[in-house]
């Protein structure tokens, strides 16, 4: 076609005076956002109530994976420090179903398995201990009167809270060390003071700190192997043995330890790995908070509905400067892009705001709980992703209801 | 073929030397609504570069109809309507937001500015969809503001501004990107008779540089400042003061002290 055929008259079927086709400008991604942040700017109040629903439901979840990171943490902290290289032998139960005994040898067997470093033992005695000769022997507090061999302490990487850990010479005496649960229900605080262990006074020469890895000698008094034979009726068989090994070889020494420990009966002893349990409630510390994090799920959704809601009223309001909009040149899918783009920064806003909020509340929860606060990386990921997500969706309908709109209502609405 | 393709820019940039041209071009065109209401009832209408042209009737008269047909707001029922030479009836939506963004220029009763926007981006936003970046956008609207007398108010907001004031910042909007047609929709329709005759002059002004102006009014007085008078009534052109008659001056801009 020639500029000729243009200057005629304009019925001749060329489609335009200067050009074939109209083809609509494309909105840079700057104007897209300045248009998009034009909407939440000139109504900051709704704005700020409207993310306030998505903040409350990204701080929630942020907070609740942040302050159960920061449990976990905790323990796994604590496994490290324990150390996951030690084993306990347990006597189990014959075939019959009796309760077994370990053989007396146990502890010297044990200590012979090459990569073993320290082995010792307890063993139960049927005494009790109490306060005094006139509390009666059936209120034992739930705690037991167990031989400890001289190395005990050693192999549990324990330490005394006060006092100190048998020796040689206290081994064969009437003297006895306690676990920290069993010194605070005796109400134990001094060593020097006196306990009533079977028929006989003990003078208590330590208080152990506590033991995560052995929680059952937390909660018993601990005397000498001799002085359990002497004064107690101890029958020497050892009811548990503890052992360490170096940390590559536990599994190999798992694997010998029945036969070493009881080679006649060797079906009749439980070895078990007692941070195992402890690396489970690390595990678990993640797992608790799922109905935590629904909660927060189902907040985050109704803020998203909140979104959907303004958005939608926003449109209603705004029909004038849609019209205006489509009348300046808008066309249909930008009008969508503008209230798809407003709707996604109203969200972004709430999940940002959320997830600062949620990340303070673990720094505070953490701090007041001597926990070290941890908000792992894929929280914050995840927040700005939900956001992103219910951003668009409550977006998708009122932008699509903004683009349906005639361009004639600016006209019409005066 | 024609070179210069039409998305480069959305200010025209294209030959304005070339003569008379048709901007817009109405024929046989009816429109009916739902519920059976002819709105329009067989127009025809041209009206040509440079012109300006006020449509003048009763409301009902269905001029608001006709201002949505020329405006490529709305389709006509029956008939065909061109504007800037694009026949109008075989344009998706897509093409013709693109019409408008390049050819129309609005200005609406109610001003339409945006609260809470300097005057300057106010006029700025409305080159938004011609696809002309920020700076240049800017840039414009400063000049446009300018033409309309304003220069020195282009950091206000529009209730910073008398409502004379307003309209012209929704004059400068429309013209900034010197569109084919300037189309005012009862203009003058919320201000006093000063407030008025500012932005009539306004008009005026562009009028006498070049522009293709139509303004819809019942405003018999404000009709009869503009050279060429098309009177409807129910839904027909009743009077017309004919095609090319709208060039030039009235007795009543001559005699104005503006």
């Amino acid at each position: 076609m020639s500029n000729d055929g243009n200057q005629s008259s304009g019925l001749n079927g060329r489609a335009g005076k200067f050009g074939r086709r109209l083809s609509p400008a494309r909105l840079t991604p700057r104007d897209l956002f300045r248009v998009g942040l034009f909407g939440l700017r000139s109504r900051p109040g709704r704005v700020v109530l409207s993310a306030l629903g998505i903040a409350i439901g990204i701080a929630t979840m942020v907070a609740v994976i942040g302050i159960s990171s920061s449990s976990k943490e905790q323990l796994l902290r604590q496994l490290d420090k324990l150390g996951t290289n030690m084993l306990t032998v347990e006597a189990g139960q014959t075939l019959f179903g009796d309760d077994a005994e370990l053989p007396k040898t146990a502890v010297p067997m044990t200590q012979r398995i090459a990569p073993v470093i320290t082995a010792s033992a307890t063993g139960q005695t049927s005494a009790t201990v109490r306060r005094n000769s006139l509390v009666p022997e059936e209120e034992t507090l739930g705690l037991g009167v167990s031989a400890a061999t001289p190395d005990l302490l050693t192999t549990l990487n324990g330490s005394v809270r006060t006092g100190v850990w048998l020796n040689s010479a206290t081994s064969r005496y009437p003297a006895v060390v306690l676990g920290s649960v069993a010194a605070q229900r005796l109400g134990i605080t001094h060593s020097g003071e006196l306990v009533w262990i079977g028929n006989r006074w003990f003078t208590v020469v330590g208080i152990l700190n506590s033991l995560p890895l052995a929680p059952e000698i937390d909660r018993s008094a601990l005397v000498g192997w001799s002085a359990a034979a002497t004064y107690l009726g101890f029958d020497e068989h050892p009811t548990m043995v503890y052992e360490r090994s170096t940390d590559a070889s536990v599994e190999d020494v798992r694997d010998v330890l029945p036969r070493t420990v009881n080679p006649q009966n060797p079906e009749e002893v439980k070895v078990s790995r007692p941070s195992d349990a402890l690396a489970a409630k690390a595990a678990a510390a993640g797992t608790f908070t799922n109905l935590l994090l629904g909660l927060g799920a189902v907040a985050l959704l109704v803020g998203g509905v909140g979104v959907a809601n303004t958005m939608v009223i926003s449109v209603l309001e705004r029909r004038r400067e849609i019209g205006l909009r489509r009348s300046l040149g808008a066309t249909r899918g930008q009008v969508r892009a503008q209230f798809l783009v407003e709707s996604l920064l109203l969200s972004t806003l709430g999940g940002i705001v959320g997830a600062i909020l949620g990340f303070c509340a673990t720094v505070v929860f953490a701090t007041y709980r001597s926990l070290p606060p941890v908000v792992p990386a894929w929280a914050f990921g995840g927040a700005i992703g939900a956001t992103l997500v219910i951003g668009t969706i409550a977006g998708i309908y009122p932008a699509v209801r903004a683009a349906r709109l005639s361009p004639t209502v600016a006209l019409t609405t005066a | 073929m024609n070179t210069g393709p039409i998305n480069t820019g959305p200010i025209n940039t294209g030959p304005k030397n070339l003569g008379p041209m048709n901007i817009v071009e109405l024929a046989g065109v009816t429109k009916v609504y739902s519920g059976n209401v002819q709105a329009l009832r067989g127009v025809d209408l041209v009206v040509e570069a440079g012109e300006m042209i006020a449509i003048v009737g009763p409301s009902g008269s269905g001029k608001s109809t006709l201002l949505h047909l020329i405006g490529t707001l709305d389709r006509p029922s029956a008939g065909t309507v061109r504007i800037a030479g694009y026949a109008v009836a075989k344009m998706s939506d897509r093409e013709l937001s693109a019409l408008r963004a390049r050819h129309i220029g609005f200005v609406f009763q109610s001003y339409h500015l945006s609260e809470g926007v300097s005057a300057l981006d106010n006029v700025a936003d409305g080159l938004l969809y011609a696809g002309v970046g920020l700076g240049r956008r800017r840039e414009l609207a400063r000049a446009a503001l300018e033409r309309v007398g304003l220069g020195h108010r282009i950091g206000h907001r529009p209730n910073q501004l008398s409502g004379g004031e307003r309209q012209r910042v929704a004059v400068a909007r429309a013209a900034a990107g010197e569109p084919d047609l300037l189309l005012a929709d009862e203009p003058t329709g919320n201000l006093d008779s000063a407030a008025g005759a500012e932005v009539l002059s306004v008009l005026l002004d562009l009028h006498t540089s070049g522009t293709t102006i139509a303004i819809i009014t019942h405003d018999q007085e404000i009709a009869q400042w503009a050279p060429r008078q098309v009177r409807m009534r129910d839904g027909q052109i009743t009077q017309d003061g004919g095609t090319g008659t709208g060039r030039g001056l009235t007795d009543a801009w001559k005699g104005a002290t503006i």
